[in-house]
């Protein structure tokens, strides 16, 4: 595949004079940037590629993302992560696989659909609300893992019982599945 | 376009073989990575590809079939040597004269942005940097000349991790501005995954594995099983094979799709784990290159 080609169709970094955009990538260029910042795990286990694509999601997820905004310049996160560019462009591909962001020629890639269903407001209320019952939970002597379990069994019985009440016999179903 | 092309290639010392019976063909866009244990024969492969040595055996082209050491090749590739040797009393700024007058094509004006961006005064003698400033400044001066393939010997060995981490984020954004091709020496593999693409495999002077890391990582699985059972598996496709009494790991060609046996597990398998068990185990050698690994029969794993 011709590197090249695919990075500055994407960055316009192959076209665009040197120091002008490409050659100083902390700031000062007017250019809008993203809203967000790629790391990495490297003791995760998860290939780099699919770390870059959770973060969008997650970031989607969250609302930091929302449609319209710019990702990272595929030049930008190779210099500050030193990763191959092929890499990055792999997750953008995913990402445009999925819907979530588009390629424009020249300019960069950008968001495209959300993954958050809340806004940000409702989002912080929802998280001061989790944080009282955590405060709770703490108080009642529950460790860490011991939130996630409960979290988690609280989680799949809700959905149960939603699932239930919208199609009879998904409740049964879903015990099924819980017992096995 | 395939950036080294080698059939046959062979480096013999006096009565010992460097490297023989070397096959590859390393497709141009990609950071290949030359792994292998000290003496394997990588520092000897990229002589013969900058054509500081020639071939005893066989023959090896570069950039689309340009001979080594030829001017054509030449202007089109840049070679940093092992420790990246300087001359250590001459200024940055005369290392910069010296180069620019000693190649057809050499980009004074990014060679003096890229080391004001390091930091590195143009007045400092090479001698007087610190290690991570000479791998750069050796560095600069090779993408200066704007090659289409850059060659680095064993580059980050011996720098501390920033300085490691600066001098492969300098290469991998050459390669997004510009395309350069890559082609590196290492025996650093943890760092591999995220900078290599492309994986050659050398061990006592053999290829003993050449691919996109991709395919290769796609057509190896992790198994895990009754070690009572391994004889009916450890065949062909074995690549290495680690048991203890009762249970036993096989790293075989397999992909995710390939359905396993009652009782055993598969997993993924990482590039490092990969890379290691091959290298550990040099009778796996000249196993078939990723062509063949792709269009490999159905394995006994599978029945």
């Amino acid at each position: 595949m011709s590197i090249d080609k695919s990075i500055s169709g994407r960055d316009g970094a192959g076209a665009s004079p040197p120091g002008d955009d490409g050659s100083s990538p902390t700031e000062g260029t007017g250019r809008p940037t993203s809203p967000i910042e790629f790391r990495l795990d490297p003791a995760s286990g998860v290939p780099t590629y699919l770390q870059l694509v959770q973060q969008v999601e997650h970031a989607l997820r969250l609302g930091y993302l929302n449609p319209g905004d710019q990702l990272p310049k595929v030049r930008d996160v190779v210099a500050a992560l030193a990763i191959n560019p092929n890499t990055v462009l792999k997750a953008y591909r995913d990402l445009e696989i999925k819907g979530l962001a588009s390629g424009r020629p020249g300019q960069g890639t950008f968001v495209q659909a959300t993954l958050s269903q809340v806004a940000l407001p409702e989002l912080t209320a929802l998280r001061r609300s989790l944080s009282g019952w955590l405060t709770a939970a703490d108080g009642a002597g529950l460790d860490e893992d011991g939130m996630v379990a409960l979290f988690t069994s609280a989680l799949r019985d809700f959905y149960e019982r939603r699932n239930g009440s919208h199609t009879r016999g998904g409740a049964a179903r879903g015990e099924t599945e819980g017992v096995a | 376009m395939n950036v080294i092309e080698a059939s046959g290639l062979g480096k013999r010392y006096g009565s010992t073989w460097a490297l023989r019976e070397c096959a590859l063909a390393i497709p141009a866009g990609h950071v290949a990575a030359l792994v292998g244990p000290n003496g394997a024969g990588k520092t000897t492969l990229l002589n013969l590809a900058v054509g500081l040595a020639t071939p005893s055996a066989g023959e090896v082209t570069v950039l689309g079939g340009r001979p080594p050491g030829s001017p054509a090749a030449l202007d089109g590739i840049a070679f940093v040597a092992q420790d990246t040797p300087m001359y250590k009393n001459l200024s940055a700024a005369d290392m910069l004269h010296l180069t620019r007058n000693l190649n057809r094509r050499f980009d004074q004006r990014y060679a003096e942005d890229r080391l004001a961006e390091l930091g590195i005064p143009l007045k400092r003698k090479a001698g007087k940097l610190s290690g991570g400033q000479q791998a750069q400044l050796a560095l600069t001066l090779a993408l200066a000349r704007r090659p289409r393939l850059l060659l680095l010997d064993e580059p980050v060995a011996m720098l501390d991790p920033i300085a490691r981490h600066d001098f492969m984020a300098t290469v991998l954004t050459a390669m997004a501005d510009d395309g350069v091709s890559v082609l590196l020496s290492s025996h650093v593999l943890a760092e591999l995954e995220r900078v290599a693409d492309y994986l050659i495999l050398v061990s006592r002077g053999r290829v003993q594995v050449a691919g996109e890391v991709e395919d290769l990582l796609a057509s190896h699985r992790m198994l895990t099983g009754p070690a009572a059972e391994v004889g009916r598996y450890a065949r062909r496709p074995v690549v290495r094979l680690s048991r203890g009494e009762a249970q036993a790991h096989l790293l075989v060609r397999a992909t995710a799709d390939d359905p396993v046996p009652p009782g055993w597990e598969t997993h993924p398998v990482g590039l490092e784990e990969l890379a290691l068990a091959y290298l550990r185990d040099p009778a796996a050698a000249a196993l078939p290159g990723p062509a063949r690994i792709r269009s490999a029969e159905p394995s006994e794993l599978t029945r």
